[in-house]
């Protein structure tokens, strides 16, 4: 198991937002996490990040535990957030931006790093002779775009993504998610978390829905896609199914 | 400033500066050059801190008097050699810094403003009373001049080019940290603290090092401004002198490369205007009235120039050659041809 997370428990204040919640992840999957607003997805993924310290419970990652570690030491061990929102650094180039993701290795692999540049810009080839501008600049597409290769050149083994899709129009959401599927086949394993249901599971291996912080539902993509729960709560499908039944 | 050839603009100025001692030979005016350059050596520190790490000192004057005590004590009472002494004045301030800003900076938003308040106030209670060592309230006489080998800066015109020198080489310095791996780290904490966390980068670790990095220039300005005025006494090292370094750094503009020498150079020159000033336009005024000035007119620079002196320049540039929030451009050149 890459990642295995066991009866997590995280507090905002008084509030508790993640409730004993239990999660493996393989090597190589690409996991949907699915969801209203405030069940605790955007939690999950910052308490794996580091961001917030849980009061019970315990992550490991590749069988070592990285529980209430520093956002830095995660970095370093492997897992990159790409957070909600975006959070691009604005007024720095995008070049600037990219390889602040390298920030813990600029070093350590000072040579190679600028055919790690070529490589995202590869991936995300939108970016090509933009690399100059202040990140502020680009489209919310291409912000989106530059976060993840913020995010990727840290070479992580397990890249989060909050919900990359809001606010872009439909065409980009679907650049972005055949680009997600594109590197899981490359290897990186991804956690997903998206309110866009229809357009996570399309790409992802296995979804998990979340309700008040904990999984309340999970499976392959197709069991999660087919329950009928989902279909009514997320992908609004109750209307369209009592018409073909009439 | 369009019209200046961007090439000649900084040599320019420098020449400028460092020609000013060959055509004046007022001691007054090459004085008040060295208290803004000494003032600059320590707002460019703060600046970093303020600007970049996002955190305010209310403490740097604490830091300049500890350098300043610290060449007095080591070389009137230990008869210690001037540059050793002057090194000292630098790692002492950094020291106490480091312990400071450990336990503070790792909390959000002002704790280190508290914390340095306090420090700030006890430093400058320690001075006034602790009489043995610092000689209280009449202070420390009798400092020798710095020597580096066998030349002696015994004038003030030998301490302008020393002054000047040492702000050539921090300003460099300083260039070459924010254009570095560090100083993209550090703007990008200014842009999003959150994103720069996780981005992997240890945020309280960087603001600390800013931290240190700021005490130890307000130290090393505290030392050679003893070796300067070759007396101290604690009045420079109050709370007021650290409310005014503050106040250096917003005027001359956070996080711009010429900030801290204009603000240093916006407040010194403005003190010394009105207290000229005052008296001719409005006879009996009491020193009450050159305050009263004082804070209108920087009311009013900061309400037409929010970002500060420094930021004149790129409001005066044509729309399409800014960067938002730019101070710096960046190393793309460099980092093509060095492979990054």
């Amino acid at each position: 198991m890459l990642l295995s997370i066991k009866s997590l428990n995280v507090y905002h204040g008084y509030v508790q937002a993640l409730r004993n919640l239990d999660l493996d992840v393989k090597k190589g999957e690409l996991l949907a996490i699915l969801g209203a607003n405030g069940a605790g997805k955007s939690t999950l993924l910052e308490t794996l990040a580091g961001l917030h310290r849980p009061a019970q419970g315990e992550v490991m990652l590749e069988g070592k535990p990285i529980t209430g570690k520093s956002p830095d030491y995660i970095v370093k061990h492997g897992i990159s957030l790409v957070p909600e929102r975006r959070e691009i650094f604005n007024s720095l180039s995008v070049l600037d931006n990219l390889l602040l993701g390298a920030f813990h290795r600029y070093r350590s692999n000072k040579g190679t790093l600028s055919d790690d540049v070529a490589e995202i810009i590869d991936i995300f080839p939108a970016l090509k002779g933009r690399e100059r501008e202040p990140a502020g600049t680009l489209s919310g597409g291409l912000q989106q775009m530059l976060a993840i290769g913020r995010g990727l050149m840290a070479r992580p083994k397990i890249l989060l993504l909050d919900e990359p899709s809001v606010g872009l129009a439909p065409m980009v959401v679907k650049e972005i998610m055949s680009t997600l599927a594109q590197l899981k086949n490359s290897g990186v394993t991804i956690i997903l978390v998206e309110q866009n249901t229809g357009a996570a599971l399309k790409v992802a291996d296995r979804g998990f829905v979340m309700e008040r912080g904990h999984i309340t539902l999970g499976g392959t993509s197709q069991d999660i896609l087919s329950d009928s729960k989902v279909q009514q709560a997320y992908l609004g499908r109750k209307r369209m199914q009592t018409a073909a039944a009439l | 400033m369009a019209f200046i050839n961007k090439n000649h603009f900084w040599p320019g100025i420098i020449l400028f500066l460092l020609i000013i001692p060959l055509i004046t030979n007022s001691n007054y005016l090459l004085s008040i050059l060295i208290i803004i350059g000494l003032y600059t050596i320590i707002v460019q520190g703060l600046g970093i801190l303020m600007g970049y790490a996002g955190q305010i000192s209310f403490g740097h004057a604490a830091f300049f008097g500890l350098g300043a005590y610290t060449v007095a004590i080591l070389t009137t009472r230990f008869h210690s050699p001037t540059v050793l002494a002057l090194l000292g004045a630098a790692l002492l301030p950094g020291v106490i810094a480091a312990l400071i800003g450990r336990p503070t900076l790792k909390l959000q938003e002002l704790y280190l403003a508290l914390a340095t308040l306090g420090f700030g106030l006890l430093v400058h209670i320690g001075f006034t009373e602790g009489m043995e060592l610092t000689g209280g309230p009449s202070g420390i006489a009798g400092i020798p001049y710095l020597s580096v080998g066998s030349f002696v800066f015994d004038s003030d015109i030998k301490f302008f080019y020393l002054v000047a020198g040492i702000l050539i080489l921090l300003s460099a310095g300083i260039k070459g940290l924010i254009e570095s791996r560090v100083g993209r780290a550090l703007r990008a904490i200014r842009e999003s603290e959150h994103a720069a966390e996780t981005a992997g980068i240890d945020t309280a670790a960087l603001k600390l090092q800013a931290f240190i990095f700021s005490a130890l220039l307000a130290g090393l300005a505290g030392g050679l401004y003893a070796y300067y005025i070759t007396f101290i006494s604690p009045s420079p090292f109050s709370f007021h002198a650290s409310v005014q370094f503050v106040l250096m750094a917003v005027v001359g503009g956070l996080g711009t490369f010429v900030g801290p020498l204009l603000g240093a150079a916006m407040v010194v020159a403005l003190g010394e205007f009105l207290r000229w000033a005052i008296p001719v336009v409005i006879p009996n005024a009491g020193g009450e009235y050159q305050i009263i000035f004082f804070g209108l007119i920087l009311v009013v620079l900061m309400i037409f120039q929010p970002e500060g002196l420094g930021a004149l320049g790129k409001r005066l540039k044509p729309a399409t050659q800014k960067l938002p929030g730019e101070g710096y451009s960046t190393k793309i050149e460099a980092e093509k041809e060095g492979g990054l």
